[in-house]
C-alpha cells in the first residue's frame, strides 16, 4: 500500500509519525506499507506553534521534529497536480507519485488584506522559519514596526518585534484584542498588559494603505478609525508584519475536483475523508464535519489520528469537531478561553472578577443551577486546568463562582483542585483521557509516575499542555512521586553529587556499593551510569587530578557521545565541532575545516552556536579527523553531553559602532574558563557588546550584556520547546565580578540541580527561586562562595583537551573502528546520498546489508 | 551448519561496554560484556530506527536482567532475550533483537550463528538463554 502526504507541517508530521508507528506494527504476512511525504518547505518539520522562541534565542534546530522511522521525506516539493482517477500526484518539478491512500496536510497561507502597499518591501507575514530570518535580517538597525492583527497571530509578531528591539505597534480591526477568545474587558486587561510591556494598541482601526518612502520601501500607514476621510491618521514605521490571520491551503483540492467548504477548505467527513474515497484532508485545509475549519493545532493532531488509522488500522476515532478551548501565554501574559467564554447558552449567568491595577480579569459562565458552562481568564490562567475539564460536565461547582476566581491572598479564596473534578472531566484533551480513565491506571495498573501514566493512557503524550495535571493527579490519588534517580540508587542526582563530594568517592562501582539501594546491581543502568560520570567529572579536579573522562571504570560510564567524543546522528555516523571560541576564526583555521571536511566527505552546516558542524564521519575516521583538526590548533568543541557549548557573541565594541565592551574578548574568555564543565544539563551562554543585544544573550542559561560601566549579566534563560527570557541577576559588574558571580552560579546549579535539568526549570523549581539563588552567589548567604570558587578554580586547573588526549592514547584509540573483528572494513550500512550538493544519511528501516561476498573473506581473516 | 566466529581477544572487551562484530553474512552482531563478566551477543541492528548502533548502548539492569539501552531512542533490551522491555512509550513487543550465544575459549571470544535459523523477525533464543549467552 501506498501511503502519500502532501504537506509536512505539525500535522503532516502527526499523520507520518502514526502511520510509521501503525506500519511497523503489521505483521509480517501484511501488505507492505511505503510511506512518503512531500514538503513544499525545502526543511524537515517544525514547530510552527513556537516560532516565536526563534527571536528568543532558540535555534531551528531546537524546533526541527525528528522525521519518523521508514517514512520517505521529499524536501522542496510542491505538489502541483492531483489526478484522481489514475490516483497520481505532480510535483513542480515534473516528477510523479503514485498512491493508494493520500492525505492532503497543506495547512493555511497567510491572509493579507489587499490593501495598496501591502506587497512594498519592509512588508512580511509571519509563518514559516524563512519569514522569521527575513523579519530579523529587516529589522536590524531599525526602529519602529507595526503589526496588521491584534489576535494570536498578531500578538506573536509582536513579542517577535518587541525581542527584536522595535517600538512595536498592533493595528486590530475589532474594537479589542484577541476578539476570537475573550471579550471586551478582557480584552481591555490584555492590552493594558500589553502596553505595559511597550507596545502600542490601535484598536478599532482600519489598516488602508502603506505606504512607500523615498527607497520604495514601507516607510508610512495610513490607518482609519471609520469611513469619514477626517478619520484618517498616518504612522511612521519602518517595517510592517501582516498576521491578520489565514486561509486554509486548499488549492490542491480546488483545481482537482475535491469538494470545498463555501469560505474554502476541503470537505472530509468524519473519517477525514474528502470527497474521494482514495483522498484524505487533515489540519488547517479541511473543513470539518461540523463546517469548522480549525486554525488550532490540536484539532489537526486529533484529526491526522483518524486518518492514519482509517488507513492503516481500521478502527479510527471520528472526529466530529473539536473544543476550542486555549491557553496561551502571548509575551508573558496568560490568556485562556474555554468552553461557553462568551455566555451565549440560554440563561446563561456570568461572575467577574477584575483588578485593573493588575491586569487581572476573570470571568465564570454558569447555569442557572450553579453548573460550569466555559470562561476567559487574563493575566493569571492558573485555575484553567482545573476549571476547564469542569465547563459542561453535570457536577455543581463546589463553590460560590467568585470564591473561585479571588486571587489565593484572598481569605475568602477557594482554590479547586485535581480532587473536586467529576470523574467523567476529560484532563487530556488530545487524547481524550478522562480524569476516571487515569485513576483507574493509578488503582488498576498500578501507574505511580506521570512516565507510566503516558504510557498506560497516552495522556500527557501530545501537546503535553496536561503533564502537570498529571503530577496533580497522581499527588491527590496518594501515590507518593518517588524523587529516586533510578531503581539504584534513591537519592536524587543533587543528593549523590553531595555524597561524593563530600566522601570524596571516586567510582561508580564505590558509590553504587555504598549508597545504592539495598542490593543494587553494580551494572547501574542508562540513567545512573552517565548521571554519576557527570558528577565524577565536574569533580575531577578535586577527586584527585586530571583523568579523562574515558580512563578506567569511567570509559563504560559515558552516553555514545562522550565515549566516542563526538554526536551520534542518525544512520549511526557522528558529527564533529571542533571548538570555536567566542565564534572567532581566522582565515586559514576556517581553511583547514573547509579541508577536513572535503578530504573526509563530511556535510557542513553552520550552527546556531556560532561554530560548524561537520556531519557523517564513520567511527574508524574520527580519530584521523581529530589528528588534522589537532594539529591545526583546534580542539574538541563539546556539542556532545551535557556541558558547556558554546558562549555565542556579537562583533562589540572593536568594529560596531555601537558597541560599548569588548564582547568578543569576553566570550572566549568564558568558553575557554568553561569549556569541559560537566553539568546536569547543557549549559548556553552569550555575549552581547550593547543593549542591541545581538547575540541573543537573554535565551542562555548564561547572558552577558555589556553596559557604559561594565557588564550586566542575566541567569536562566533558555530557547527550545518552553522557551524563557533570562532573568537580570546583577548590574554593571566589572569583568572580575562578573567572572566570579559566573563560577558561584554555575558550580551551585551543578550541585543542586537535577538530572537533565536546565538552569531555566531549575530556577524556578529550587526553594527560594531566583532570590535565594542571587543571595547565594552575591550575598554568599550560605557561607558557599569560596567553596563554589575553589571548585570551578579546580575544574579550570585540571582541564584538558579530550580529543588530543584520546588520539594520543594507543589504548583509547583501539575502539574507534566499526567492527572489532574487522578493524579495516567501513560500516557498510553508513550510506548517503546528495542532496544540494552535500551528503544525507539513506537509511531504510530493517535494511540488511547484502554485501555477503566481500565481507566474508574479511571475516574469516579477523 | 553452526558456525563459530571469532569476535575478538576477551580482555579488548570493556567491562559495561560493547562492540561491533560483522558476521560472514553482512549482518551485524553487537557483543557485551557485563560489569560483571557475563557476555552477551544481540543484533546490532536498532530496530527503531534502522542504524546499526546497539554496541554503542549503555549496559545496565532492569529487575536483575542485564541490559542494553539503545543510543537512539532509548529503547532498553534484555540482553538475554532480545525483548525491548522499556521505550519513549514502555515495552515494546514489536521490537526485538536477535540474540546469539557467545562463548570464551582460552583468550578469544566467539559468537555463533547458524545460518539455518533466520533472524530477520522474531529474535531466536536457545533454549536455556542465560547458560548459552552467558560466560559460565
Ligand atoms: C506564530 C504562530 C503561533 C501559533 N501559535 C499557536 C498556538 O499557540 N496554539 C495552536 O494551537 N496553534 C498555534 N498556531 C497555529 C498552528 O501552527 C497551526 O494550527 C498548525 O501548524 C497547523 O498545522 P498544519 O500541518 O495543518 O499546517 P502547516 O503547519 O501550515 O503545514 C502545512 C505545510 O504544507 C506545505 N504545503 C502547502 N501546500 C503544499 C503543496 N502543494 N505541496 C507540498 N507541500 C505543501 C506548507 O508549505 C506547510 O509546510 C500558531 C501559528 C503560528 C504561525
Ligand atoms: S492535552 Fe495535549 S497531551 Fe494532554
Ligand atoms: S555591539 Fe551591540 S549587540 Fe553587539
Amino acid at each position: 500500500m501506498r501511503i502519500l502526504i502532501v504537506g509536512y507541517g505539525m500535522v503532516g508530521h502527526r499523520c507520518a509519525s502514526v502511520l510509521s508507528e501503525l506500519a511497523a506494527q503489521r505483521a509480517a504476512g501484511d501488505e507492505p506499507v511505503s510511506i512518503t511525504v512531500l514538503s513544499k518547505e525545502a526543511r524537515p518539520a517544525y514547530d510552527r506553534v513556537h516560532l516565536t522562541a526563534l527571536f528568543n534565542g532558540s535555534t531551528d534546530a531546537d524546533l526541527t521534529y525528528d522525521d519518523p522511522p521508514g517514512v520517505e521525506v521529499v524536501l522542496g516539493e510542491e505538489a502541483v497536480a492531483l489526478d484522481l482517477a489514475a490516483r497520481i500526484v505532480t510535483g513542480a518539478g515534473g516528477s510523479t507519485y503514485a498512491y493508494d491512500a493520500l492525505v492532503l496536510a497543506t495547512g493555511s497561507r497567510p491572509f493579507v488584506p489587499p490593501v495598496p502597499g501591502h506587497d512594498l518591501p519592509g512588508c512580511f507575514v509571519y509563518r514559516t522559519v524563512e519569514d522569521v530570518d527575513a523579519i530579523k535580517a529587516y529589522a536590524a538597525g531599525r526602529r519602529v514596526g507595526a503589526v496588521v492583527g491584534g489576535g494570536l497571530l498578531g500578538l506573536e509578531a509582536a513579542g517577535a518585534l518587541t525581542s527584536l528591539g522595535l517600538d512595536t505597534h498592533v493595528i486590530e480591526f475589532a474594537p479589542r484584542l484577541m476578539p476570537l477568545q475573550v471579550d471586551d474587558a478582557g480584552g481591555m486587561a490584555l492590552r493594558q498588559r500589553i502596553s505595559e510591556l511597550g507596545v502600542t494598541v490601535h484598536s478599532g482601526t482600519r489598516t488602508e494603505a502603506v505606504h512607500a518612502g523615498e527607497d520604495g520601501a514601507a516607510a508610512e500607514m495610513l490607518l482609519a478609525a471609520g469611513h469619514d476621510p477626517s478619520d484618517q491618521r498616518t504612522l511612521p514605521v519602518e517595517m510592517v508584519v501582516f498576521a491578520a490571520g489565514v486561509r486554509p491551503w486548499d488549492t490542491i483540492g480546488r483545481e482537482f475536483g475535491l469538494a470545498l467548504g463555501e469560505r474554502g477548505g476541503i470537505k472530509v467527513d468524519a473519517h477525514c475523508l474528502t470527497s474521494d474515497p482514495h483522498v484524505y484532508a487533515v489540519g488547517e485545509c479541511a473543513m470539518a464535519m461540523d463546517g469548522r475549519v480549525y486554525g488550532l493545532v490540536a484539532p489537526g493532531y486529533s484529526m491526522a489520528e483518524t486518518a492514519a488509522r482509517h488507513i492503516l488500522a481500521g478502527d479510527s476515532k471520528p472526529f466530529l469537531g473539536a473544543d476550542l478551548s486555549t491557553k496561551l501565554k502571548l509575551m508573558g501574559v496568560d490568556v485562556a478561553s474555554f468552553g461557553d467564554a462568551f455566555g451565549t447558552t440560554a440563561g446563561a449567568r456570568t461572575t467577574l472578577y477584575s483588578d485593573e491595577s493588575q491586569g487581572l480579569y476573570k470571568k465564570l459562565v454558569v447555569t442557572e443551577d450553579g453548573r460550569l458552562l466555559g470562561g476567559i481568564l487574563v493575566g493569571d490562567a492558573s485555575a484553567y486546568d482545573v476549571l476547564k475539564p469542569l465547563a459542561g460536565t453535570d457536577t455543581p461547582l463546589p463553590a460560590d463562582p467568585i470564591r473561585l476566581l479571588l486571587p489565593p491572598s484572598d481569605g475568602e479564596a477557594v482554590t479547586l483542585g485535581v480532587g473536586s473534578l467529576p470523574d467523567s472531566a476529560t484532563i487530556c484533551s488530545c487524547h481524550n483521557v478522562s480524569k476516571g480513565s487515569l485513576l483507574e491506571a493509578v488503582q488498576e495498573d498500578g501507574c505511580a509516575t506521570v512516565g507510566d501514566l503516558k504510557r498506560c493512557t497516552k495522556a500527557g503524550t501530545g501537546c503535553g499542555s496536561c503533564i502537570p495535571m498529571l503530577g496533580k493527579l497522581l499527588d491527590a490519588a496518594g501515590v507518593e512521586q518517588s524523587t529516586a534517580l533510578c531503581p539504584h540508587f534513591a537519592q536524587t542526582r543533587s543528593e549523590l553529587y553531595e555524597i561524593v563530594l563530600v566522601r570524596r568517592i571516586g567510582t561508580f562501582a564505590q558509590l553504587v556499593a555504598e549508597h545504592g539501594v539495598e542490593g543494587a546491581d553494580v551494572e547501574g543502568c542508562e540513567i545512573c551510569k552517565p548521571a554519576v560520570a557527570s558528577i565524577l567529572a565536574s569533580l575531577s579536579g578535586r577527586l584527585g587530578g586530571p583523568k579523562h573522562i574515558l580512563s578506567g571504570e569511567q570509559a563504560a560510564l559515558q552516553d555514545t557521545n562522550d565515549h566516542f567524543l563526538a554526536n551520534l546522528q542518525k544512520n549511526g555516523s557522528y558529527s564533529v565541532v571542533p571548538r570555536i571560541p567566542g565564534g572567532e576564526i581566522t582565515p586559514e583555521k576556517l581553511i583547514v575545516i573547509g579541508e577536513v571536511a572535503r578530504d573526509f566527505g563530511l556535510y557542513t552546516k553552520i550552527t546556531g552556536g556560532q561554530r560548524i558542524d561537520l556531519f557523517g564521519a564513520r567511527v574508524e575516521q574520527l580519530p584521523a579527523i581529530w589528528r588534522r583538526l589537532v594539529d591545526a590548533g583546534f580542539e574538541s568543541g563539546h556539542a556532545y553531553g551535557k556541558s558547556l557549548r558554546t558562549v555565542k557573541s556579537c562583533v562589540g565594541s572593536e568594529w560596531c559602532r555601537y558597541g560599548v565592551q569588548e564582547s568578543v574578548a569576553m566570550a572566549i574568555e568564558l568558553e575557554l574558563r568553561y569549556r569541559g564543565l560537566r553539568s546536569p544539563h547543557k549549559i548556553k551562554a552569550a555575549v552581547s557588546g550593547c543593549a542591541r543585544e545581538c547575540a541573543e544573550a537573554q535565551g542562555k542559561d548564561i547572558g552577558v550584556i555589556a553596559t557604559e560601566n561594565g557588564w550586566n549579566l542575566y541567569v536562566a534563560g533558555n530557547g527550545g520547546f518552553s522557551p524563557r527570557h533570562a532573568d537580570l541577576f546583577a548590574k554593571d559588574l566589572s569583568r572580575q565580578e562578573l567572572i566570579r558571580a559566573i563560577d558561584r552560579f554555575l558550580m551551585f546549579y551543578i550541585r543542586t540541580a537535577e538530572r537533565l535539568e536546565r538552569t531555566s526549570v531549575w530556577i524556578e523549581r529550587i526553594e527560594g527561586g531566583l532570590e535565594h539563588v542571587r543571595d547565594v552567589v552575591l550575598n554568599d548567604s550560605l557561607g558557599l562562595g569560596a567553596e563554589l570558587e575553589a571548585l570551578m578554580d579546580a575544574h579550570v586547573g585540571s582541564y584538558t583537551d579530550e580529543w588530543r588526549a584520546a588520539i594520543e592514547d594507543p589504548e583509547t584509540l583501539r575502539r574507534f573502528v566499526s567492527f572489532v573483528n574487522a578493524p579495516d572494513t567501513p560500516d557498510p550500512s553508513i550510506e548517503f546520498t546528495t542532496e544540494r550538493g552535500q551528503i544525507k544519511p539513506l537509511l531504510t528501516i530493517g535494511r540488511r546489508a547484502d554485501r555477503t561476498d566481500d565481507v566474508k573473506d574479511l571475516v574469516s581473516a579477523g | 551448519m553452526i558456525k563459530q566466529i571469532p569476535v575478538c581477544r576477551y580482555e579488548q572487551l570493556i567491562p559495561g561496554r560493547g562492540v561491533a562484530v560483522l558476521l560472514p553474512d553482512g549482518s551485524q552482531a553487537a557483543v557485551f560484556r557485563t560489569a560483571k563478566d557475563e557476555l552477551y551477543a544481540v543484533g546490532n541492528l536498532d530496530p527503531a530506527t534502522g542504524a546499526y548502533v546497539i554496541s554503542r548502548g549503555l549496559t545496565g539492569s532492569r529487575g536483575g536482567m542485564p541490559t542494553v539501552a539503545s543510543p537512539m531512542l532509548k529503547h532498553v533490551y534484555e540482553l538475554a532475550s532480545g525483548r525491548c522491555v522499556d521505550g519513549p512509550a514502555g515495552p515494546d513487543p514489536a521490537h526485538r533483537l536477535p540474540t546469539y550465544p557467545v562463548l570464551r575459549e582460552a583468550e578469544t571470544v566467539y559468537v555463533l550463528e547458524d545460518p539455518a535459523i533466520p533472524r530477520d523477525g522474531n529474535a531466536f533464543v536457545l533454549d536455556d538463554a542465560g547458560a548459552a549467552a552467558g560466560d559460565a
